[in-house]
């Protein structure tokens, strides 16, 4: 059994960890790049949303690189994504690949399926066993959350362009080699050590604070939204993801009690503009631009794959929501076609409305 | 007599005799829109973001044409599901909430949320408080509810019987000219039969039941003298009948339906092609239509067009695609 996964932000860094702890083989996909991509698109339904298409292109390339077992993830709707899996079982079949495709969801029926899967993704392992592989992993996310939140915090004070970028790479890796907790505990401390070694330069203004919000993958996955909060913070941003892997883990796979208030407080917030669950994150993402205009950030930056319908939802609804609430939004609705140069000049043109917004407040503070 | 708007669009076709027979038992006055013409299609399309599926913005142009016709409240129910594990599309989840933030000025919308995935009690409730503003009689709220189910079924029955949606909610009233119509619609009666030749027409039913958007793909098709199959025309227990074999259940009402209808008619029922209708940035479609391809073409015996309609569809173009395919379906036949 030689197992993978499609790709999404760090997410591959824990998964490899479960799988060869339990002593399986693993076939990560090559990292996501214009091939990937391309192989993708060129299989897939022609209006389906984006990350379909790159998770295609992830598992071919798997797939030639040896890879027999696919593990993926399902749901029960109304989003899209629920039904992802069956779709590209039925394309990677006619592709001709001899593979398994197995998908972890909530069961329809009995708890017992699921079980039984995991069981033999374990290979067979006690369920004790598995636990503490969970762990670990687990463990392996949050240390990568925290240095991701510490870099973007710490990007817009950089001397050198991209010396954030460096470093906090490395510790990355520091925490992909660690397997038990004493290790992760010591990669996370060095990491943070590396970061803030950081040259920083002292700027004469705060910098600007800007949230994003929006679809999971687009939020998390780098290649698919264009590097936006590298680039955003090295025009001296301070960024704020409001999507992370652990605390979407935390907010929907743990049991209720574990659970943050957050969501109930989305929910509340979002009253009045979006009265109602719509799948995917479409209620995020009008809640989370209250919050954010609550804590006095200056801007949201709205990230959707192309033809998304939670987030259209959303879309259609946030203008409103901006104006009433006075904070400046720009949406981006991405896909393969979408290219670096006219996303990073409206990137540019949006920051500077909102360092002149800011900039006039405060002179008129000043009088 | 307070009136309600209510938009000829969207799940019109699927509930609007129920809902005209619920609001005028509480002793309303019904105002529809009128048919679909280009100046409502151009005004949703104005209001609406460019990604936003055709059928959507179809519905803004209705409710723009709404506002103008004097009703005192406009009714855009949140459908969030109609069955038991099943959802509709995210957009209808949404849908009272996107009107009210893309268009100004509108009559109050009707706050009415039907949730029939979980317990049937929360829907009742909020069936209750709908009726609460119109009449204090909580009977005649029961009675309304009632005969609507009532009027619901008798119209899903006639559809059954081979009556296309615009036969029984837009043509006479007189029974026996329904079904003269209705006969001939489907090209039986007079008109000059090319003998055998079924062809389903699969796709959601306010796409293809609004002549202006479908292009009047029904007239067109009977026009070749075609017999159509619709969705409609399909049991529920048969559209089950043809989704029992896949690994996993649908959990979109409509997709289940276009799906099960797909896969029923290509094992049970002999027809000869199959026009799959889909509108551009249909966001279930996308992979229930693909899935639908995938499958009809493993099986190789009957012929699928896949239509995709948006408001930048010409004419023409669907003249042309629909004509070569009903060409090609006659050879295949006469050639066997």
């Amino acid at each position: 059994m030689k197992i993978t996964f499609p790709h999404m932000g760090s997410l591959a860094v824990p998964l490899k960890t479960i799988f060869e702890e339990l002593g399986q083989e693993v076939v990560v996909p090559p990292s996501i790049t214009k091939k990937t991509v391309t192989l993708g698109v060129r299989h897939s339904p022609e209006f389906a949303c984006f990350p379909l298409k790159v998770n295609i292109g992830n598992f071919i390339e798997a797939l030639e690189n040896g890879a027999d077992t696919i593990i993926m993830a399902g749901g029960v709707g109304p989003c899209r994504f629920g039904y992802y899996a069956e779709v590209q079982r039925e394309i990677l079949t006619d592709l001709g690949y001899n593979f398994e495709l197995i998908v972890l969801e909530p069961p329809q029926g009995s708890l017992w399926g699921l079980l039984a899967n995991i069981k033999r993704l374990g290979n067979h392992r006690s369920w004790s066993e598995i636990w503490e592989v969970i762990n670990i992993a687990w463990k392996q996310v949050l240390a990568l959350d925290v240095l991701h939140e510490m870099s973007l915090k710490i990007r817009p004070y950089e001397k050198k362009k991209g010396a954030t970028t460096v470093l906090y790479e490395r510790a990355q890796k520091l925490i992909v080699k660690a397997r038990t907790h004493e290790d992760i505990t010591w990669s996370l401390d060095k990491g943070k050590e590396l970061l803030n070694s950081v040259d920083k330069k002292t700027l004469d203004r705060p910098p600007l604070k800007i949230g994003i919000v929006g679809e999971i993958y687009m939020v998390l996955e780098p290649y698919a939204n264009l590097d936006i909060e590298k680039t955003l913070g090295e025009m001296g941003v301070e960024v704020d993801r409001s999507i992370y892997l652990g605390h979407w883990i935390k907010e929907h796979l743990f049991p209720k009690a574990f659970r943050s208030r957050e969501g109930e407080e989305i929910k509340k917030v979002a009253q009045g503009y979006l009265n109602h669950f719509v799948g995917g994150h479409g209620l995020e993402s009008v809640g989370r631009t209250i919050l954010y205009s609550r804590d006095n950030f200056d801007g949201v930056v709205h990230i959707l794959p192309f033809t998304c319908t939670p987030e259209i939802v959303a879309q259609s609804i946030l203008p409103e929501v901006s104006k009433d609430y006075k904070i400046p939004l720009i949406s981006f609705s991405l896909d393969e076609h979408s290219g670096k140069a006219g996303f990073v000049t409206r990137l540019e043109a949006f920051l500077d409305l909102l360092s002149q917004k800011k900039y006039n407040q405060e002179l008129k503070g000043a009088v | 007599m307070p009136a309600i708007g209510i938009p000829r669009a969207l799940l019109y076709y699927d509930y609007y005799p129920a809902w005209k027979k619920f609001f005028e038992e509480l002793g309303l006055e019904v105002v529809l829109s009128d048919k679909t013409t280009k100046t409502i299609l151009d005004s949703g399309v104005k209001v609406a973001l460019d990604e936003t599926c055709l059928p959507v913005k179809l519905f803004y142009g209705h409710v723009d044409n709404l506002k103008n016709k004097g009703i005192d409240y406009l009714f855009v129910p949140r459908l969030v599901s109609v069955e038991k594990k099943r959802y509709l599309c995210p957009k209808f989840l949404g849908l009272p909430n996107m009107v009210e933030s893309l268009m100004e000025e509108l009559p109050p919308l009707l706050d009415f949320k039907m949730d029939l995935s979980r317990k049937k009690r929360e829907f009742y409730k909020d069936l209750y408080a709908l009726g609460r503003k119109f009449t204090i009689n909580p009977f005649k709220i029961c009675l309304a509810y009632r005969k609507a189910v009532k009027e619901l079924k008798r119209y899903e029955e006639k559809m059954l019987a081979g009556f296309t949606p615009l036969d029984c909610l837009e043509r006479g009233e007189g029974e026996n000219r329904e079904k003269k119509e209705a006969a001939i619609s489907l090209g039986e009666g007079k008109l000059p039969v090319e003998e055998n030749l079924r062809i389903a027409v699969l796709g959601h039913s306010y796409n293809l039941n609004d002549p202006y958007i479908s292009m009047d793909i029904y007239g067109k098709l009977k026009k070749m003298g075609v017999k159509i199959i619709t969705r409609e025309m399909i049991s529920p227990s048969a559209q089950m009948e043809g989704i029992k074999n896949l690994r996993k259940d649908i959990f979109w009402t409509f997709g289940k339906e276009i799906m099960g209808s797909a896969l029923y008619l290509l094992d049970k029922e002999k027809i000869d092609g199959v026009v799959l209708v889909v509108s551009f940035g249909c966001g279930p479609d996308s992979l229930i239509g693909e899935l639908v391809e995938r499958i009809y073409k493993r099986h190789r015996n009957i012929p699928l067009l896949f239509l995709t309609l948006d408001e930048h569809s010409g004419e023409a173009g669907i003249l042309t695609r629909l004509e070569a395919f009903v060409d090609m379906v006659k050879f295949k036949k006469e050639s066997a």
